[in-house]
């Protein structure tokens, strides 16, 4: 639960995950952010509107999944890292994640990595497809990678090589 | 005997943007910080920072100290004292004891002081908390972000507040293995994203636990071990439920109070306020204390956010300049701006606990 | 124990300079506290409480507590948190409140 430990319940995610319908279109973004706190920059770094004008600060993000692009430019400007980007159209059996990671080793496009849930805990093993790193993100990398389809909702972080712990 | 039409002690988030206002309004300022540089506690956050565009939202701690410095030194109104203490206030003839690097004595006398001295780390009482290796929350930042020195290799973080979900995170960019968060209260009283981003690396959050005792180790004197063990719902230990973790650096999160020194010295009325960090200043809308002359913002007035620190420090210079008669007829609605600002960052439900703190003040 | 590498920052150090802890010579970077260049090599333990000659550490890293005063260049209680490192430096342990011998 996340007010003891910083992991949401299925229940507490459900209401953020994007309908089935939404996903078979494409990228679209996840949006795990459920507390009400002064904070609003995914609403400002949003090109095409999806995310809601917040009446007042400590509003919670409201997202039209169908405005959504799935470009993932509010990944890397919200201060709660707590947008993910995911492709349910990937291929047949894979679905990638896009997140932010800002850590060291920064992984390359092409090699393999733990896959990570929202516990740290070891899923499987992903492929980096790509790694955005510019003056936009401003050292808040974002990383791609594929993941068995049925854990697309479940991977949020990963593991550069891997074997650790 | 220098002299000032301002001077603002504290060159952090709020004494800067303090300094920054009174000099937009035309007066002059002398901004005084005992670091060797300036940004109080940002220039310690790799993290980007909560808030709306204008509070620099997205950006990171550090950067902004950046901005905001760059625009202090453009700006001819302001002089810069670093590696300067404020350590006395003479109340009988308001003139102020700075101590400059090597023990360099000056006296200033300014027309108005605005204090953001910011605020100091609480203890925790427990066995052996005196032990090497367990430091303040501050100190392992001041250690690991600006001087570039790890604080160990195993940390135990104590207190799941902002700060030590934050320096959590921090600590596992630098490299250093946290072992687990842990907070005596039932559930976390940091930001939920802050949570989860260390939830997602692997780090136990464990709440309703405090820390039994610490250990050294027999040949260094300094910390091995850590014993934790669990609270039951009247915050009484529950003996049989201890956990042990072997770490060199055990990190003391649980709370800051106001650095009020100089405020006492100078006779402000102060009140206590849990809610608010301990003793703070009782001041007027303007952020002026119960001593014409003297302003407060930031942490000292209440520990609080940068953002908010920011709007506070901001108000102070404005409402210091316009007393000493420098206001071109826009100090007014610049000021009821800052306040309206206040007001929607403190509206939320995590802006209940400052709320309820302010209106005890005002009582 | 310093930080090679890091996703966010990058750290501005002065020149390396060397200097003795309780005899022993150490190297560190001219300018930063002291207690950051004993920290780098491994020194924790900078002082003992003055009753129960208990060994003390750094606690707030900016000059508030008092818990990290050693003796340097023959003068004892100096703040060693905040205190800058220079090329040379005596620095000694001490015990408790220090005095000039
Ligand atoms: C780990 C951590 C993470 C945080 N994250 C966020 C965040 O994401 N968003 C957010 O909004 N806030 C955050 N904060 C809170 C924020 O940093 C503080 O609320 C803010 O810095 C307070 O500003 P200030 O100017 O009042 O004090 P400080 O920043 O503490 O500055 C006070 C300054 O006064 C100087 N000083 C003190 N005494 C004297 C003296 N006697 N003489 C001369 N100089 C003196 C100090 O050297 C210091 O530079 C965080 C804080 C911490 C510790
Ligand atoms: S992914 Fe792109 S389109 Fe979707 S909410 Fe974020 S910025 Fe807007
Ligand atoms: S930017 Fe991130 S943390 Fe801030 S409101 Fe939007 S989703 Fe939440
Ligand atoms: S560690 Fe607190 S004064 Fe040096």
């Amino acid at each position: 639960m996340l007010a003891t430990n910083g992991i949401p319940t299925a229940e507490e995610l459900a209401p953020r995950i994007p309908p089935a319908e939404r996903l078979k279109k494409g990228p679209v973004a996840v949006i795990e952010c459920f507390q009400k706190i002064p904070c609003n920059p995914c609403y400002t770094a949003c090109r095409v509107g999806a995310i809601e004008k917040f009446e007042d600060i400590n509003d919670l993000p409201r997202i039209d999944f169908e405005k959504c692009t799935g470009c993932g430019l509010c990944i890397s400007k919200c201060p709660g890292l707590a947008i993910f980007v995911v492709d349910e159209t990937y291929s047949e059996s894979e679905a990638t994640v896009s997140m932010p990671f800002e850590f060291l080793p920064l992984p390359e496009e092409g090699q393999e990595v733990d896959l990570l849930d929202r516990s740290g805990a070891v899923v499987g093993r992903g492929r980096v497809v790509k790694v955005r790193k510019g003056k936009y993100e401003d050292r808040t990398p974002i990383v791609t990678v594929t993941v068995p389809k049925h854990l697309s909702m479940v991977v949020r972080n990963i593991r550069v090589g891997g074997g650790k712990k | 005997m220098k002299h000032a039409q301002i001077a603002v002690i504290g060159g952090g988030p709020a004494g800067l943007m303090a300094a920054l206002a009174a000099a937009e309004m035309g007066a002059g300022v002398t901004l005084i910080d005992r670091n060797s540089r300036l940004g109080g506690q940002l220039v310690k956050q790799t993290h980007k920072f909560f808030g709306s565009e204008k509070q620099y939202a997205s950006v990171r701690g550090v950067d902004i100290a950046e901005i905001l410095s760059e625009k202090i030194k453009e700006n001819p109104k302001i002089e810069v004292m670093l590696n300067s203490t404020v350590v006395a206030y003479y109340p009988d003839d308001g003139v102020l004891g700075i101590e400059v690097e090597e023990k360099k004595w000056v006296k200033m006398k300014a027309e108005r002081i605005v204090v953001a001295t910011g605020a100091s780390e609480k203890f925790l009482l427990f066995e052996n908390n005196d032990l090497p290796g367990i430091y303040g929350a501050g100190a392992v930042q001041t250690l690991m972000n600006e001087h570039g020195v790890l604080p160990g290799k195993n940390v135990l973080m104590v207190g799941a507040g902002n700060i030590g979900l934050i320096v959590s995170y921090q600590l596992m960019q630098a490299g250093v293995n946290v072992k687990a968060i842990i907070d005596a209260a039932p559930t976390i009283g940091g930001y939920w994203v802050h949570a989860s981003k260390v939830a997602r690396l692997g780090v136990p959050i464990l709440t309703s636990y405090t820390v039994k005792a610490a250990y050294p180790n027999k040949m260094t004197g300094a910390l091995e071990r850590a014993v934790i063990w669990k609270l039951d719902e009247n915050w009484k230990p529950v003996p049989g439920t201890e956990k042990v973790f072997n770490v060199d650096v055990m990190c003391i999160a649980v709370g800051l109070s106001p650095l009020a020194e100089i405020l006492w010295q100078a006779g402000c009325r102060m009140k206590y306020v849990p809610e608010l960090g301990g003793h703070v200043p009782v001041r007027n809308e303007n952020m002026e204390t119960t001593v014409p002359g003297i302003y407060v913002a930031g942490d000292v007035a209440g520990v609080e956010e940068a953002s908010s620190a920011m709007m506070e420090g901001r108000l102070a210079g404005l409402s210091a300049a316009q007393s000493l008669g420098y206001d071109d007829g826009s100090c007014e609605e610049k000021k009821a701006e800052v306040k309206r600002e206040l007001e929607n960052l403190r509206s939320g439900p995590v802006g209940e606990k400052i709320r309820k703190g302010l209106s005890k003040l005002a009582s | 124990m310093r930080i090679e590498e890091h996703p966010i920052l990058t750290f501005k150090r002065g020149r390396e300079v060397e200097f003795t802890f309780n005899g022993k010579k150490m190297k560190g970077f001219e300018g930063e506290p002291i207690a950051a260049a004993l920290h780098a090599n491994g020194v924790r333990v900078l002082s003992y409480s003055k009753k129960l000659k208990r060994p003390r550490g750094f606690y707030c890293a900016i000059g508030n507590c008092s818990s990290c005063l050693m003796t340097v260049n023959g003068e004892p209680n100096v703040r060693v948190c905040t205190e800058k490192l220079r090329e040379g430096m005596v620095i000694e342990t001490q015990e408790g409140r220090g005095e000039l011998n």
